[in-house]
């Protein structure tokens, strides 16, 4: 395959970035977008040039390092995070915008790679249970009904890769602060921080220069991780629940 | 890190979806009374005056009316100026927009913000043209709202203004009402369908009932 890139470059956080336009050939349709961007970055070594600077860890889509809004989607065309999308879902010829995450509080570092520390002071808030350490506990002690257990699996598998924010037309934070915030209080274990949790992770996320839901549902279609738009109601109620219940005093 | 509701963001979307919900009723009840227009101008005239005796002998002349129309004024201020916080706070944390770009969200949830500026403007020209007769077109009779109707959707701007009105509710509506069952914490997965269908049921019926009025002064059933 051959490819048009548009790719932002953006020397650092202060330098004004702009979109350049690169050649690449001889893709296969079976690589993954991460690799094609490899191929490009081994001939910009080899002219000589600076590389596209981009986030990538795992690359088989579970850590939410990788990111990119590819054609004006978080992730690119397909559900899933950027290293699992192929270049099968391109046609030879196409032009591929490849631009950062958008938002304040995601600030560009270099060319595509942003800033995503607002979310670990956003788990830092809360977004944890405090367990005495020790022995294990008996793992019966603490029964958890198979819907909160399903639920909370459906919140934990959030991987913190920031498309909900890229995506969402407020550069807000809604999904993820929700998905980790019911991840923890519908389980016996979250319940003794569950007032504190939704109050200091939602403090948090404001603090950060996220924007509000305006339940447009764009963070939703382009979660790879499938955290529905309830996620967000889910929140809303909890910290309702908890404000009603003067937990934040 | 104790927050007041006012200083949160998820708070002050909650002042908006209450004050929503309270403009909303008062506008089932506002599409409703204007219906009476269709049993001719006595019954209407009296329907209006009623308004002002309700609550009578408990209550003063024009007294239950206050406390609407005071009630109605927190509503619509508080969500204003919510909105607008909101709206800053938005448009700050999106500074730079993506090169390519896409349409996103439904058309009525990206016209929030500007349906809801023409509404403020129409609440404005609807008050001083059909309530204090300040920019009406005919001549105002306070006790008359029959005439002044008819008098106002007589005039080409009357009917314009007050459908790109209407129109703009209904489409604020539509995601407006859905929107606040999210905020106040009501929706969930399996009552989302309802909690949809139930929005556009609203928008719906209170576009066609307050479009009832203009189309039957234009196709003469109300003279």
């Amino acid at each position: 395959m051959k490819l048009t890139l548009r790719v932002w470059r953006q020397k650092n956080a202060d330098a004004d970035g702009a979109m350049s336009t690169y050649e690449v050939d001889g893709i296969s349709p079976d690589m993954s977008f991460l690799e094609m961007l490899d191929t490009l970055n081994e001939e910009l070594t080899l002219e000589g040039e600076d590389p596209v600077a981009f986030d990538h860890d795992c690359r088989e889509g579970i850590c939410g390092a990788c990111s990119l809004v590819i054609n004006g989607d978080a992730h690119g065309p397909e559900r899933t995070t950027t290293c699992q999308l192929h270049m099968r879902s391109f046609k030879d010829g196409d032009t591929i915008d490849v631009e950062p995450w958008r938002a304040a509080a995601f600030p560009v570092v270099k060319d595509l790679v942003v800033d995503r520390t607002a979310f670990d002071r956003i788990i830092q808030a809360g977004g944890y249970v405090s367990v005495p350490t020790g022995s294990a506990p008996e793992a019966h002690a603490t029964p958890v009904p198979k819907p909160d257990a399903d639920l909370a699996f459906e919140h934990a598998e959030c991987i913190g890769c920031g498309a909900c924010v890229a995506a969402c037309p407020n550069g807000a934070a809604m999904l993820f602060t929700s998905a980790k915030i019911n991840h923890l209080n519908v389980l016996p274990q979250g319940a003794p921080e569950r007032e504190t949790r939704v109050l200091d992770m939602v403090a948090q996320m404001d603090d950060e220069g996220f924007g509000g839901c305006t339940l447009a549902g764009e963070c939703a279609t382009a979660c790879p991780k499938g955290i529905p738009l309830s996620s967000i109601t889910g929140m809303n109620k909890e910290w309702l629940r908890a404000t009603a219940k003067g937990a934040g005093r | 890190m104790a927050r007041t509701v006012w200083d949160s963001t998820v708070g002050k979307k909650t002042v908006m979806a209450v004050s929503g919900l309270i403009m909303l009723l008062y506008l089932v009840a506002h599409m409703l009374g204007n219906l009476k227009i269709y049993f001719g101008a006595l019954e209407f005239n009296e329907y209006a005056h009623w308004l002002r005796t309700m609550g009578e002998p408990l209550l003063h002349y024009e007294w239950a009316l206050w406390v609407v129309r005071v009630v109605l004024v927190v509503a619509v201020v508080a969500h204003a100026v919510s909105a607008y916080q909101l709206s800053r706070r938005d448009i700050k944390a999106r500074p730079s927009k993506y090169v390519h770009k896409k349409a996103r969200a439904s058309y009525a949830t990206r016209t929030m913000r500007w349906g809801g500026i023409i509404l403020a403007l129409f609440i404005v020209w609807h008050i001083l043209d059909l309530t204090t007769g300040h920019v009406h077109s005919g001549g105002f009779e306070e006790g008359k709202p029959y005439q002044n109707v008819v008098d106002t959707f007589s005039t080409w701007y009357g009917n314009v203004i007050y459908i790109v009105a209407v129109l703009a509710v209904g489409l604020h509506i539509r995601h407006g009402f859905w929107s606040a069952a999210q905020t106040l914490g009501v929706g969930s997965r399996t009552r989302d369908r309802a909690l949809k269908g139930l929005a556009n049921v609203l928008a719906l019926l209170l576009t066609i009932g307050f479009l009832a009025v203009p189309v039957g002064v234009m196709t003469g059933v109300v003279s």
